[in-house]
């Protein structure tokens, strides 16, 4: 029996897991399926979204924000932040832009969180 | 002097959902003065996700949460000034506005909505001793340098307060490169979030030490290294526990504090818990036709019930313009038994809104309790909650006929008991 | 023309090179730190003294009574805060009140007008938050409050219009006699001049040593502050003191020239003289020791601590003249009453230093000197009619003192300009308030990047290795 806290939403329900059985985990304590989810996949496969920034060129701020499209790995969180190093997207950038496609073949991509317009 | 209907202080979270719901309820003369030069506010630094969850039924980051209300206002034509910070509010409404493009301006408004945002309680507020060096900030202000400017603040990092803008930025610096060396909480429980917990320092192995303060920071020119110790029951610091950590930065999570220097102007009643307005359920101050939403009334975790509470003094401060003002007659809402506040603090004997959300913050961790509410002594709420904690703000909704019983009562008071 | 060097920029060193800069002469100041005012000036108590607690005939006595009566012309020709907000000498005990009244004699001895014992009930008519303990005050309507680093950088900001050469980052490793004194730093460079003035602080001792063969020894008395919210200025309305120790005058509450309570300081002396930290335990005794006085006093409204090293002479007095080596010049040992003294010290210092090396007078010197334009001061419609001028002035950037763009840019491009974070604070109070820069710190350190063409990673708090940022994020 492991316990965790779900990390889905600010309730941050305390969940306990039952993956003695890995082919039927069972999870108690969750307020709604995004719990159950997240919990199984906390102990087979933990992914996690990931926000950083990016260099915008010509920019009325310096940093456009991104997040990624869609969890990614734990395990693989450095590796595909190192990937945002360098570039440069060019002012004006739009909300929904890709910053940086399919990172590290997941099929997961960077995408800008927040429009900047150009100085 | 110019006329306006509905003057909105603050184009952040706040004062956008306060200006859509404005408009929404009819009104069409509103000015939105903003001090920066975006709109957004905060959130425009707080590029991480788990907001709008519960406005918008998805996850979002900060930025773009912002921008769904910037959109809507945008798209309603309502009228804001950027970069224009008001120095001055007065009781009959007069504001004093500068800008680099308009100069000074004096504006006169039917109605008000302070919606300013709150501050951090700096260094100073908390009587760390030790050297003046660089390298000592507040979270939120590293948060603009790494986020929007593009600065890297340190290399070796530690972290007092466990607030959520603390573990955001220990998360945050890891991903920059930074070792973040241990987080560092005073009381015996953090006041951030438990996911962000998880996921900000859990996530990283950083460790977080409870009941630990920082006693000294030594360095000439920059940080060089922080000592801390545990402190007793007290909160006062066991000296023989003092242990050093070199690093080169420390940032400071050790509170919000709402921004209320425009409304002391206006000769608003404050109060000393929130250090917020206090309000009725209308959302209005003492001084009529001021109204007061969003972390300048109080401390919020969480944007969406920023973004709900603003909309409610929206839509009531477009009621006062056109009817005036209703209510005299109010029930001051008591708490006791570890509530620390509810907000609004009083309400009026006639509520029309048909239900009427009392926000409220706990005073310690509690577990098994019930939140409830008694009028003359006769519980007409009650609610459990298997784990409070005062880093969490608890919600109550009372019904129409729930609501009736307290418009009557004389002693109303909200209070934590055991189940 | 004959060549002077004043070594340090604090209030004394920048008081005499301004009034040197009343004769033809060349003088230079070379200056430790990356800017003026950067040691005992700038964290003390601010406060002019009235002269009665000065032993009578020293020369403590004598500067702090000449300086006092300097301040009202000087404050305006200069433009630096200054109020004459009297003090009272607190006095808990009636055992205590001899002490008390000896304070009185000492202070008529000296010349101090207007000295009066006022009963205690009396006193806390006229400050009512004073605790119901004072028993008899002594009251001294001359004493004042001055902005002590606003006053350093007028003296020096005047002195730099009229010809003097300052230069900072100029640590000094040896001053000695050759044909010429010759002063060289820690950079490599050396300088030659006719004249020394060793103005030095908490290390004229080491300057002394280096030149002379009577030795000094200066002891760093640390002093430790807190600084409340304008909030509580309702607090106090005098300079409020306790009978004073044989460390010093004791623990005081005053009003600052800005409307903040400054409560302090301590007195303990440091080995390091560089060690200007805070300590627990000296902030708890600031705590307990002020709240003594004035027992509302509330922690949660400390906005700021800090600390100042005093430069206490073991021998007691102000060390003042040339030495036994001729052209070194001492200016040593200036405690408290060093900040009321200052003004007075610098005429004297200029006009023997005149008259040992014959200067003859600057025809060309101006001694009126405009501080700058404060938006948080004005009224509407001067504020209206300033940003019509330079819409900069519409641009706020530190919210809680009100401070905007327009006087950050003039605090940097205006003589000896700030060239770092606590350069324009202390220049503009950008920062001083409530927040403590939380707010404008990114903002003030693009102003200086722009106005220095400097890169923001090298923007610094204070110059040295205190940079702010440490890089760039995705590079």
């Amino acid at each position: 029996m492991k316990e965790m806290i779900c990390i889905c939403c600010p309730m941050g329900c305390h969940l306990q897991v039952d993956d003695s059985d890995k082919t039927n985990i069972k999870v108690t304590g969750n307020t709604c399926p995004r719990g159950e989810k997240y919990a199984k996949d906390e102990v087979t496969a933990p992914k996690r979204m990931v926000t950083s920034v990016v260099r915008v060129k010509d920019g009325v701020i310096a940093m456009a924000s991104v997040k990624t499209s869609a969890p990614i790995d734990k395990a693989k969180i450095f590796e595909s932040l190192d990937l945002l190093k360098g570039i440069e997207l060019v002012a004006p950038v739009k909300e929904g832009d890709i910053a940086y496609k399919d990172i590290l073949g997941s099929g997961v991509d960077f995408i800008v969180t927040k429009n900047v317009a150009k100085k | 002097m110019i006329e306006k209907n509905l003057i909105i202080i603050g184009g952040g979270p706040a004062g956008l959902a306060a200006a859509k719901s404005a408009y929404d309820s009819g009104e069409r003369d509103i000015l939105i003065l903003e001090r920066e030069n975006t709109l957004g506010g905060i959130l425009n630094q707080c590029i991480h996700n788990g907001f709008g969850l519960h406005t918008f039924k998805e996850e979002l980051t900060g930025p773009e949460y912002a921008n769904r209300y910037v959109q809507q206002v945008l798209a309603r034509n309502i009228e804001y000034k950027l970069g224009a910070t008001v120095i001055s509010v007065t009781n009959d409404k007069v504001i004093t506005c500068v800008s680099e493009a308009d100069g000074l301006v004096k504006y006169h408004a039917k109605a008000i909505i302070l919606a300013c945002g709150c501050r951090e309680r700096p260094r100073g507020g908390i009587n760390i001793a030790g050297s003046r060096c660089a390298g000592v900030f507040s979270a939120g202000t590293a948060q603009k340098l790494v986020n929007i400017d593009g600065y890297m603040v340190g290399k070796e990092v530690v972290i007092l307060g466990s607030g959520d803008i603390g573990l955001i930025m220990a998360r945050r610096m890891t991903f920059e490169g930074a070792k973040v060396k241990a987080v560092v909480e005073l009381m015996p429980y953090s006041s951030g979030l438990n996911r962000n917990i998880v996921q900000c320092l859990k996530d990283f192995d950083i460790p977080l030490m409870f009941s630990h303060t920082v006693v000294d920071i030594k360095g000439k020119d920059r940080v060089e290294s922080v000592v801390i110790a545990q402190v007793d029951e007290k909160l006062q610091p066991i000296m023989s526990t003092a242990q050093e950590i070199k690093c080169d930065t420390l940032l400071l999570s050790v509170g919000l504090l709402p921004e209320n220097e425009l409304a002391k102007f206006a000769n608003v009643q404050l109060s000393n818990v929130t250090g917020g307005g206090v309000v009725d359920d209308k959302m209005m101050t003492n001084v009529e036709g001021i109204f007061q939403c969003g972390n300048v009334l109080h401390v919020h975790d969480l944007v969406d019930f920023v973004s709900e509470e603003s909309e409610l003094a929206g839509k009531c401060a477009v009621d006062y313009i056109n009817n005036g003002k209703t209510e005299s007659d109010y029930v001051e809402l008591q708490t006791s038994g570890g509530v620390r506040y509810v907000v609004p603090q009083k309400i009026s004997r006639k509520v029309d809104t048909g239900e009427l959300k009392l926000k409220m913050r706990v005073a310690n961790v509690f577990k098994n309790r019930r939140l409830v509410v008694e009028v003359d002594g006769e519980e007409i709420f009650s609610k459990k909650r298997p784990v409070v904690a005062p880093g969490e703000m608890e919600t109550i909704t009372l019904k129409a006929d729930q609501l009736d019983k307290v418009s009557k009562g004389q002693s109303v008071v909200v209070c934590l008991k055991e189940v | 023309m004959s060549k002077i060097i004043i070594i340090g920029a604090g209030v004394v060193g920048s008081s005499i090179a301004r009034e040197l800069a009343r004769y033809n002469a060349d003088v230079l100041v070379l200056e430790s730190a990356n800017d003026v005012a950067c040691g005992t000036s700038k964290a003390n108590s601010g406060i002019v003294h009235a002269g009665f607690d000065a032993k009578p005939n020293t020369l403590k006595a004598k500067f702090n009574i000449l300086g006092n009566a300097m301040f009202d012309r000087l404050s305006v020709e200069l433009d630096f805060p200054f109020k004459r907000i009297g003090a009272m000498v607190l006095c808990f005990d009636e055992k205590d009140y001899p002490a008390l009244e000896e304070l009185y004699h000492k202070g008529e001895a000296n010349g101090v007008k207007g000295l009066e014992i006022l009963p205690g009930d009396k006193a806390r008519e006229l400050e009512p938050h004073i605790s119901k303990e004072v028993v008899a005050v002594l009251r001294a309507p001359s004493s004042g409050i001055v902005g002590p680093y606003e006053m350093t950088i007028a003296f020096a900001e005047n002195a730099c219009v009229n010809g003097v050469e300052f230069l900072f980052n100029k640590k000094v490793t040896n001053v000695r006699k050759a044909e010429d004194m010759v002063v060289e730093c820690a950079d490599g460079t050396s300088y030659h001049a006719d004249m020394v003035i060793n103005c030095a602080g908490v290390f004229a001792d080491e300057i002394n040593n280096m030149a002379c063969d009577k030795k000094m020894q200066i002891v760093a008395r640390k002093g430790e502050y807190m600084l409340l919210d304008k909030t509580n200025g309702y607090l106090a309305s005098h300079t409020l003191f306790q009978l004073p120790t044989k460390m010093g005058k004791g623990i005081l509450v005053s009003p600052t020239t800005h409307g903040n309570i400054l409560i302090g300081p301590t007195a303990h002396d440091m080995l390091d003289k560089e060690n200007v930290s805070t300590t627990v335990d000296g902030l708890n005794e600031v705590y307990k020791m002020a709240s003594m006085s004035v027992p509302e006093l509330n922690k949660r409204m400390v906005i700021t601590q800090f600390s100042g090293l005093r430069a206490h002479n073991v021998d007691g007095d102000f060390v003042i003249g040339e030495s036994e080596v001729k052209g070194f010049y001492n200016v040593a040992g200036i405690e408290s009453p060093g900040l009321t003294s200052a003004p007075a010290i610098g005429d004297y210092v200029a006009k023997d230093v005149a008259k040992i090396m014959n200067l003859e007078s600057n025809p060309n010197f101006v001694p009126v000197r405009e501080g700058i334009k404060q938006f948080s001061t004005m009224d509407d419609t001067q504020r209206a009619e300033i940003i019509k001028k330079n819409p900069l002035y519409g641009k706020v950037v530190c919210r809680c003192e009100v401070v905007t763009e327009g006087e950050i840019v003039d605090s940097i491009n205006r003589p000896l300009g700030a060239k770092d974070l606590d350069g324009v604070k202390r220049r503009t109070r950008a920062g001083m308030g409530r927040c403590q820069s939380g707010f404008c710190t990114s903002r003030i350190m693009e102003i200086l990047s722009r106005e220095l063409g400097k890169d923001m990673t090298k923007i610094t708090k204070f110059g040295g290795k205190s940079n702010v940022v440490i890089g760039r994020v995705k590079q």
